[in-house]
């Protein structure tokens, strides 16, 4: 399949030139091409803030919520048409602030979706204030005297979690990005992808150049099935000490999705739209209240 | 210490801690008294704890129809020693109270109607105070004429599942029931009249809750996300207990922000959804109401109400969030608020709120409340036959358009997957495909699309229901109620029975029926009864139609009106 298929021919992009979200995006629709997934099968879930926009310049069906609660629609949806290939693409502000709890909600949920992060360490949209990702000392037009709130760190949280696919990889390297968005996409049950996000406005301190020099590509070493050696690499890079890993962290096989564990599902898997009420059913449920 | 005699409508109030089970005691009466030919109505009043505390049941038994709430108690079981003070208002020296030696020993029998009966010391016999609740039950059976075949059967079916030694001991605490019954009847203190009727037996008996419930499914809903809240837990326990049977989803939500928004995403899949809720956590689901506005996207909001502010009472019963229903959400777009008053409405405006929702892709709330909520009464059986669930999903062509342009403001629904459409929905502004904007003459446009669809609601909107003794419209003043306070107005009314009296009862909070306006200008009085302190239905009525209410009868202490109450107002009005 190629990319173009996924082109918005009149969209009216609203980034920065050079920001990291349009490779992200490119990588997007470079991943989904690959895995022969058409726009009619995908639903592009967000909320608010700059990543969030990102559905309206990626043809899909496309549900862009409230800020920080894309996750909630994204599970509805997926719970009420199993066959449709959701995928919810958020901001660090939206996702680990303003949506914090649902974030740890839906890992424990575990719905068949895949959870894609544009991390830029700052809130674009509202112009440059601190997110829960910042790094300590960033000064911003809120944070005066700079962030000293410890940063939340997703990945690790993800893991403890157990949500069942964690990943990071980076805007400035598109192979990269593209094969693990395939596998994230592909893993049955929720997946997490952060992607570090160079925002050329709002963070001059996390630049291209930046995340480059403390980032790595961790190798075949890292065996993604252990879950504290997952835990171990995800706690690398924070405290200032040593370089960020990128790449697959944690995989966990056979975990139940949320939809399979619907009782809905077990024996038919038509999606909700199509079920009808069941009258007679409802008249059995009405005589039941008559006593003995 | 008079022979106290009771004909046609017995009031009986079971009054203890909580833990004592005096939900069970409703649960075997109720269903002892319908199978044993009597109308029957119930509605318990608890308090906000697991243990202690007195919570009370009523309990009424009939040869007629009852469903409200009196004051009056003819008798009382006193299971605590907190029972007497706490229904100190309610006891008169024609309530008989039974109650064991140690319940009633302080008490003066000459400001008291007492009988001794032993519910307590014949329990710990048995082995526990908790068998208390099943002698009550079985002396108040077998004082009311119930057959001790029936009882045991009842008794079989709800204490089965515990183990046979418990049940055993069960229905031995039930003999000792109809035991003391036979003692009280025997004392020559008390006499029963009550026509029976066997038709009553094969009625169904549910309460407000399930009747709201049943409207939901027959309603088509499908999927339902909610966070627990009292009042509006039981519907929540109702429907998810009916998921696997009626293939919906049910899912606990981490919180009332997640289970709105997770009901929108599955509506948008195409899937009939709801929330239930109550007062503090609708007030979370607010920002999720603006959404369902600005995404025209179907959903139905259950609102069991309970005092405020912020948690109030936690297990009582109010009517003051019709202004937070009615207001809730950033911006302006269109609404639907119901308030069924009786178990029909509750089936059918349950059931019409998701055809409406769907219709015309709004938020449609239905107001309950715990009084409503909690009420069983017996009727002959609901109909569902005429409830059909009306289709306004499309099949969408490539070149769909969400937001399509059309004369009505309604734009012809499509949902991902079905079709060869694509569907994007966007909560920012956006133009006939979805996609956000800040084109401010499009802008303008889509608001006026949002708000066109309110013309076609308003002229749909259901009436509400006039009732006059005379039956006709020749009357002069005109008492309104909404939601729960349907049936005791109803029945203080019909005990007035005098013609210058009507009933406007309203189901459609909003928009108004234009019917509304129409008989208030034809009364010389006008007087709304709300479970509020402000009047919050006046107001509305005053708002959308010019006409101010003439006299206001608010209630806000957590209980519901009584018939009395009612009464007792209706009379001074007459005086005036
Ligand atoms: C409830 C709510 N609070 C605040 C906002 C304002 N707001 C819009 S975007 C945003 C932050 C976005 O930051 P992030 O998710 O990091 O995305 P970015 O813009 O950096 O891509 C905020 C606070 C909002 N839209 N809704
Ligand atoms: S503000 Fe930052 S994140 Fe937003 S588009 Fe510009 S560069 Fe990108």
């Amino acid at each position: 399949m190629d990319p173009e298929i996924f082109e918005m021919e009149n969209a009216d992009i609203a980034w920065c030139p050079g920001c990291g979200d349009f490779l992200i995006l490119k990588a997007l629709k470079q991943a989904l091409a690959d895995l022969e997934l058409g726009p009619e099968k995908l639903v592009l879930v967000s909320g608010i803030g700059q990543a969030g926009k990102l559905p309206h310049y990626l043809k899909s069906n496309v549900f862009n919520g409230l800020h920080g609660r894309s996750l909630s629609p994204a599970t509805g949806i997926k719970a009420s048409n199993p066959d449709m290939v959701v995928i919810d693409v958020s901001g660090d502000g939206c996702m680990y602030g303003e949506g914090g709890n649902h974030f740890m909600h839906t890992i424990r949920r575990n719905p068949d979706i895949t959870n894609i992060v544009l991390n830029n360490m700052v809130y674009g949209l509202t112009k440059g204030q601190a997110s829960p990702t910042s790094q300590i000392d960033f000064k911003t037009p809120f944070q005066v005297d700079g962030v000293f709130e410890e940063p939340f760190n997703p990945l690790a949280v993800a893991i403890t979690l157990g949500a069942s696919f964690v990943a990071r990889t980076f805007a400035g390297d598109i192979p990269h990005m593209v094969e693990v968005l395939k596998k994230a996409i592909e893993h049955k049950g929720y997946s997490l992808v952060d992607i570090f996000q160079p925002c050329v406005t709002f963070n001059k301190v996390n630049t291209f150049t930046w995340f480059k020099e403390n980032t790595y590509l961790m190798d075949d070493t890292h065996n993604p099935y252990l879950k504290i050696e997952a835990l171990k690499r995800a706690l690398e890079g924070n405290d200032g000490e040593g370089k960020f890993p990128l790449g697959i962290f944690y995989i966990k096989k056979g975990h139940p999705t949320f939809e399979e564990n619907l009782s809905v599902y077990k024996k038919d898997k038509t999606p909700l739209f199509r079920r009808k009420v069941d009258k007679n059913k409802l008249k059995n449920l009405i005589d039941s209240k008559r006593g003995l | 210490m008079s022979m106290i005699k009771l004909e046609e409508d017995v009031s009986l109030v079971l009054c203890g801690e909580a833990g004592q089970g005096i939900q069970s005691v409703e649960n075997i009466m109720v269903q002892a008294l319908k199978m044993g030919g009597y109308h029957v109505f119930s509605t318990k009043e608890y308090m906000s704890r697991v243990r202690g505390g007195q919570n009370s049941t009523q309990i009424r038994a009939s040869s007629k129809r009852v469903k409200a709430y009196r004051d009056r108690i003819d008798i009382l079981v006193a299971l605590s020693k907190g029972a007497i003070p706490h229904l100190e208002k309610r006891i008169t020296e024609n309530t008989l109270i039974l109650g064991d030696e140690e319940v009633l020993q302080d008490l003066e029998e000459k400001y008291y109607n007492l009988l001794k009966a032993p519910f307590i010391s014949k329990a710990k016999k048995l082995g526990g105070l908790i068998f208390s609740n099943v002698i009550a039950a079985g002396a108040l059976s077998c004082i009311m004429g119930v057959d001790k075949e029936i009882f045991d059967e009842l008794i079989t079916l709800l204490f089965a599942s515990k183990g046979e030694k418990i049940l055993e001991n069960d229905l031995k605490a039930g003999v000792e029931g109809y035991d003391i019954g036979k003692k009280i009847l025997d004392s020559g203190r008390i006499s029963i009249k009550i026509e029976k009727n066997p038709a009553t037996g094969k009625e169904i008996l549910i309460n407000g809750t399930q009747a709201v419930g049943l409207g939901c499914i027959s309603g088509g809903c499908k999927f339902i996300s909610a966070y627990p809240m009292t009042p509006s837990s039981p519907l929540q326990v109702f429907m998810a207990d009916n998921a696997s049977e009626f293939e919906m989803v049910f899912e606990q939500a981490e919180d009332e922000i997640a289970a709105l928004n997770m009901a929108l995403g599955a509506s948008y899949a195409g899937a009939r959804a709801m929330t239930a809720t109550s007062g503090s956590g609708f007030a979370l689901m607010q920002e999720g109401v603006g959404l369902a506005g600005m995404i025209e996207t179907p959903v139905v909001i259950y609102i069991a109400q309970r005092p405020g502010p912020a948690v109030g009472l936690p297990t009582r019963t109010a009517q003051e969030d019709l202004n937070l229903a009615l207001y809730s959400g950033p911006g302006e777009f269109p609404r639907i608020i119901f308030a069924p008053g009786n178990f029909k409405d509750a089936l059918e405006l349950s059931h019409k709120s998701f055809n409406l929702a769907e219709k015309y892709q709004i938020p449609v709330f239905i107001l309950s409340d715990q009084y409503m909520a909690d009420i069983y009464y017996n009727l002959p059986s609901l109909d569902i036959e005429k409830l059909e669930v009306e289709d306004y999903i499309f099949e969408t062509d490539t070149d769909y358009k969400r937001y399509l342009f059309t004369p009505d403001g309604i734009s012809p629904r499509g949902i991902p997957g079905y079709g060869q459409g694509l569907v994007c929905v966007d909560s920012d502004e956006h133009d006939e495909e979805g996609h956000i904007t800040e084109d401010l003459n499009l802008r303008t446009r889509m608001v006026d699309k949002r708000l066109k669809k309110m013309d076609k609601i308003r002229k749909e909107a259901v009436p509400g229901e006039f009732f006059s003794t005379s039956n006709s419209s020749a009357y002069t003043t005109l008492i309104m109620g909404w939601g729960s306070t349907y049936w005791p107005l109803k029945e203080a009314l019909l005990e007035m029975d005098n013609d210058n009296l009507a009933l406007l009862h309203l189901k459609q909070l909003y928009p108004l029926s234009s019917q509304a306006g129409e008989l208030i200008k034809k009364a010389k009085k006008s007087v709304m009864f709300e479970n509020n302190a402000q009047g919050q239905m006046a107001q509305l009525i005053q708002k959308e139609t010019d006409l101010k209410i003439d006299h206001k009868v608010l209630k806000y202490n957590g209980m519901p009106f009584s018939v009395e109450e009612i009464l007792a107002v209706l009379e001074t009005l007459e005086e005036e």
